[in-house]
């Protein structure tokens, strides 16, 4: 059995992993309908999502090894830290690991995660590590298609079937009290912004309210009220549902070490 | 004719590749409308960098030959070699005919 290893406390790094790790989570969700869409262009499409998420997740995951190892840790590759992390230095808000669920669910969910990406891509655009930059302009093109899919889906759904809609509003309602965790910031934030990494994650609220509400506009959805409950699984305290998602996506790494194919 | 709105239209799927020049059929796929048609036909047909344009047309806009006709049809042209250009002299000046 491998062992876990350890992340430095380092702000950047942690800044660096929580985007990488929404990807990376979001990525091994939309991956559980590979085979069970409902129907096979559907399965199809968000099989291909799930690629470039975790695309996005390799690069990002390979920069944050290679800053680890110039802030004073150990260098790591993509696959140490994608599989060899214990469940508390995974970053990702908590609303990338709730479960799958049903297609309506999943559709709001990716709308609410591709349209979060694409602001955040379109500002790390300008980033001053000329790295970051790079993976933002190519993840920005895909982040672009993932939220036109889930929105014309969300429209379709949610004023569609007396049944999709139904179902809309029940995954909004539970979906909804996991979206202030995208715009809260700490003293990661902070430091990012000090050193023109990327935004703090505040400032996408604005624009990410204003798109989120016209789809649901759009959708025949309410907008609902704000929550007063906080997740946090960019600190580290994630769902139940997180040891059951890293169980199935460690166990291979775990078992074969470095194995490869 | 109860079950006919229960399915999704049929569409065919044109795709033009980086190099090409014209749009080639490719396949087909159901979908509700033209705006899910193209996404689907993007996901589907062009995940393996086959394409840089993509046309989808409703299967029955198609209008087809009748596969019964296609002795009268076709048959007739197999004598006709005359008809290609080959058997003009072109001069020397005139290229790449």
């Amino acid at each position: 059995m491998q062992a876990s290893i350890k992340i430095p406390a380092a702000p950047e790094l942690a800044y660096l992993l929580r985007l990488a790790d929404t990807c990376l989570i979001s990525g091994q969700r939309l991956g559980e309908w590979c085979g069970h869409g409902p129907i096979l262009e559907e399965d199809i499409a968000l099989s291909n999502m799930a690629l470039d998420l975790i695309g996005q997740a390799r690069a990002l995951l390979t920069l944050a090894g290679q800053r680890s190892g110039q802030c004073g840790g150990q260098g790591y590759d993509e696959d140490q830290l994608a599989f060899l992390r214990d469940e508390g230095d995974y970053r990702n808000p908590t609303l990338a690991e709730l479960p799958r669920g049903d297609f309506a669910f999943t559709i709001l969910r990716n709308l609410m995660l591709s349209t979060w990406l694409k602001l955040m891509w379109q500002r790390l655009g300008e980033s001053s590590d000329a790295e970051l930059a790079a993976i933002a302009g190519k993840a920005l093109k895909e982040a672009r298609y993932h939220q036109q899919h889930a929105a014309d889906w969300a429209v379709r759904l949610g004023d569609g079937s007396d049944e999709s809609r139904r179902r809309c509003v029940v995954a909004l309602d539970r979906l909804w009290p996991y979206t202030p965790e995208l715009f809260e910031d700490d003293a990661v934030d902070a430091a990012a912004v000090a050193a023109d990494l990327g935004p703090a994650w505040a400032q996408l609220r604005e624009p990410w309210l204003a798109e989120i509400g016209e789809v649901l506009g759009e959708a025949k959805l309410a907008v609902p009220p704000a929550p007063t409950f906080r997740s946090s699984g960019k600190s580290g305290r994630h769902s139940e549902h997180m040891g059951y998602l890293l169980a199935e996506m460690q166990y291979l790494q775990r078992a074969y070490p470095g194995g490869a194919w | 004719m109860s079950d006919t709105n229960s399915e999704w239209p049929l569409w065919e799927v044109f795709v033009r590749s980086k190099a090409g020049l014209d749009h080639k059929h490719c396949g087909s796929l159901h979908a509700a409308d033209a705006r899910m048609a193209v996404q689907m036909a993007r996901d589907v047909y062009t995940r393996r960098q086959e394409g840089s344009s993509v046309w989808v047309v409703r299967s029955d806009q198609i209008i087809a030959s009748d596969p019964g006709d296609k002795d009268m049809y076709f048959d007739p042209a197999e004598d006709k070699v005359y008809r290609h250009p080959t058997f003009y002299k072109l001069p020397d000046s005139v290229d790449h005919m």
